[in-house]
């Protein structure tokens, strides 16, 4: 009985904990929200909008916004409103696959090049330093046209994720050569913890903002790889995804065609969603590194 | 300049050719079928009237790539191959060279890319350093969200934006193409005008969302330095606040942001190809799109490895220069 208020008291307390958060980084609140308004649109969206939309001669070509279809269609007869509801959460989830192998492989490599040093550094670091430099949207057009034919959106992300891991790789690695002399990892070897022990322990937890930053960096460079790769073409051509719907929409001229509303809706959720999630990375920055807060 | 450095620096370079060739060759065979041989096949397969040139074409192509003998030859003829540029016959287009088509189209590019990227760097560099100047004026504070917003649109949604505006509402820039339609191209004057009148949408996009880019690494940079003694000793010096941002802050603050250029070209460059697909601009970038479109696999196979080769190049270059520039940095590994 005396339980109760004390543990509701504790939840209030932590809600005001969030709140505080939130308007102490105005700008991952920023960024959170707009990325809640994508998830928000392509949730509640098919509970108005039915999927046939999405289909190839579903409503008559090249018709503008009307009552009937709010977006217009498109050269084929698909309706952008359902495109949009429908292929939205389908790049989304490329860019958090792709992103959530990179940042995997990235964190294994960052952490053993980091803590271990030596010839596996110069080999991870190596790697991570040749894939960054070399133009990334070329090798995974090698890939792709490799895998021609029906590719799907799980396999799209596979593609883009084959060069996601670099960048964690390199960040997580250098968070990983400054902590590797503190206090508490020397304490940590002397009573006896094994290196895994020690990163996944010691290290993994300290760094827990940066990672999150650089999950957050990786999903969005994902999708800008996605997006490159299917305005090419080489996406899921029977999906509706927002890159193959640009593609689509560059293939039929629809500039030169007056058919604004096939590629502006497009390009407006792709902007919502990058400039959510460099928001959100912005600001995970400055829960990670408190110095940036006051020279923002 | 120690010798080490250079030759370490070199064998970078040769690394990075090394991979590029590397991914070219085995990637395609990772899928089980050869997919240039099926693309001839199918062609065969399809083009009754052309049926014989595509003898040739396979003719010359397993000549070329001794598909007889074992993988670890092939591999080294593929190297020895790509060391000398040669990168074979274009299916779709043949008997013409994939080396010759991928020469006509390289200048566009790196003209294009070249001037938009310098450009941005500097304009952004510029910009960056005055947000984080507190005696800026007030209108860069305001230019800064729009700025930083445009950095978030993937260059060539910015330039599909721009034609739609520019070119096609209001008729200020052409629609498209790198010269007017009918105009061949030649070292005249008039030539060169057109072409530079052509580029300027292209160039534009990459500009435009580059800057921000640039800007905001750039202020993280100018943030540090102002905190340094040097620049707090020059301000106590009663120094004009021009000549210690100038000479203090911004000098010392855009040499590791020239660094940041050398990692940043091939992001630039995967950007700028995507470009040109939208503006229908005659270099690499459409070339590739078309070969894509075509499956003429040595054409996609050559264009990737020739820009991998340019942008080893331009950060060699970069990387030589930068220590000749900042005596900061040292030649050893860190």
């Amino acid at each position: 009985m005396i339980a109760m208020p004390a543990r509701l008291e504790r939840t209030q307390d932590r809600m005001g904990q969030v709140l505080r958060g939130l308007r102490t980084y105005p700008m991952l609140t920023a960024g959170l929200l707009l990325l809640l308004l994508v998830l928000l649109i392509s949730l509640i969206g098919p509970l108005f909008v039915p999927r046939e939309g999405v289909q190839v001669g579903s409503a008559p070509p090249d018709q503008r916004p009307s009552r009937e279809y709010l977006l217009g269609t498109d050269t084929v007869g698909r309706q952008i409103l359902a495109i949009i509801i429908y292929g939205t959460p389908l790049t989304l989830q490329i860019g958090l696959i792709a992103g959530a192998i990179g940042l995997g492989v990235g964190m294994v490599f960052g952490f053993v090049a980091g803590y271990y040093g030596g010839a596996l550094d110069h080999l991870f670091r190596g790697a991570a330093d040749v894939f960054l430099t070399v133009p990334g949207l070329l090798i995974l057009v090698v890939i792709a046209t490799t895998f021609k034919g029906a590719v799907s959106v799980m396999t799209q992300a596979l593609v883009v994720s084959a060069l996601a891991w670099m960048y964690p790789t390199r960040t997580i690695r250098s968070q990983v050569l400054s902590m590797r002399e503190r206090g508490y990892v020397q304490l940590a070897k002397l009573s006896g913890m094994s290196g895994p022990e020690i990163i996944v322990r010691e290290l993994m937890p300290n760094l827990l903002p940066y990672l999150a930053a650089s999950f957050v960096s990786a999903v969005s460079a994902a999708i800008l790889a996605s997006i490159g790769l299917e305005a090419l073409g080489l996406g899921p051509q029977n999906e509706p995804t927002l890159g193959m719907t640009i593609y689509w929409s560059l293939y039929y001229t629809s500039v030169l065609r007056n058919l604004w509303w096939w590629w502006a809706p497009p390009i407006v959720m792709i902007v919502i969603i990058f400039v959510g999630l460099f928001l959100i990375s912005a600001g995970l920055d400055q829960v990670a590194n408190p110095r940036l807060r006051r020279a923002a | 300049m120690p010798l080490g450095y250079l030759l370490r620096r070199l064998a970078v370079f040769l690394l990075i050719v090394w991979v590029a060739a590397t991914v070219n060759f085995f990637i395609p065979r990772l899928s089980g079928a050869d997919p240039v041989r099926e693309r001839l096949l199918q062609m065969a397969a399809v083009g009754g009237t052309g049926t014989g040139t595509v003898e040739e074409v396979i003719k010359s192509y397993q000549a070329k790539f001794g598909l007889d003998k074992p993988l670890w030859q092939q591999y080294l003829f593929y190297l020895w191959d790509m060391a000398r540029f040669d990168f074979g016959v274009s299916i779709t287009r043949f008997p013409n060279s994939v080396s010759g088509m991928i020469l006509d189209a390289l200048p566009w590019t790196l003209v294009l890319v070249t001037i938009a990227t310098l450009m941005a760097f500097a304009i952004g560099s510029l910009f960056g350093a005055l947000v984080a100047w507190p005696r800026a004026p007030r209108f860069i504070h305001a230019l800064a969200p729009p700025l930083l917003t445009l950095s978030a649109i993937p260059y060539y949604l910015l330039g599909l934006i721009l034609v739609y505006f520019l070119a096609f509402t209001w008729r200020l820039f052409p629609l498209g193409g790198g010269y007017k339609v009918g105009s061949e191209p030649s070292w005249s004057w008039s030539f060169i005008q057109d072409a530079a009148y052509h580029s300027i949408l292209p160039a534009l996009s990459i500009i435009l969302s580059g800057i921000g880019f640039w800007a905001l690494s750039m202020r993280g940079m100018m943030i540090t330095t102002q905190g340094e003694d040097y620049v707090t000793f020059a301000e106590a010096k009663g120094l004009r606040p021009r000549r210690i941002f100038l000479r203090y802050a911004l000098r010392n603050a855009i040499l590791p942001q020239t660094t940041a250029l050398a990692l940043a070209l091939g992001h630039v460059v995967s950007g700028a190809v995507l470009v040109e697909i939208v503006f229908g601009y005659p270099g690499v970038g459409n070339l590739l799109y078309q070969a894509i479109r075509t499956f003429d696999y040595p054409i996609i196979y050559g264009v990737t490895f020739m820009v991998i080769v340019a942008i080893g190049l331009a950060t060699l270059i970069l990387d030589l220069l930068l220590p000749v520039l900042d005596p900061r940095i040292t030649y050893q590994r860190s």
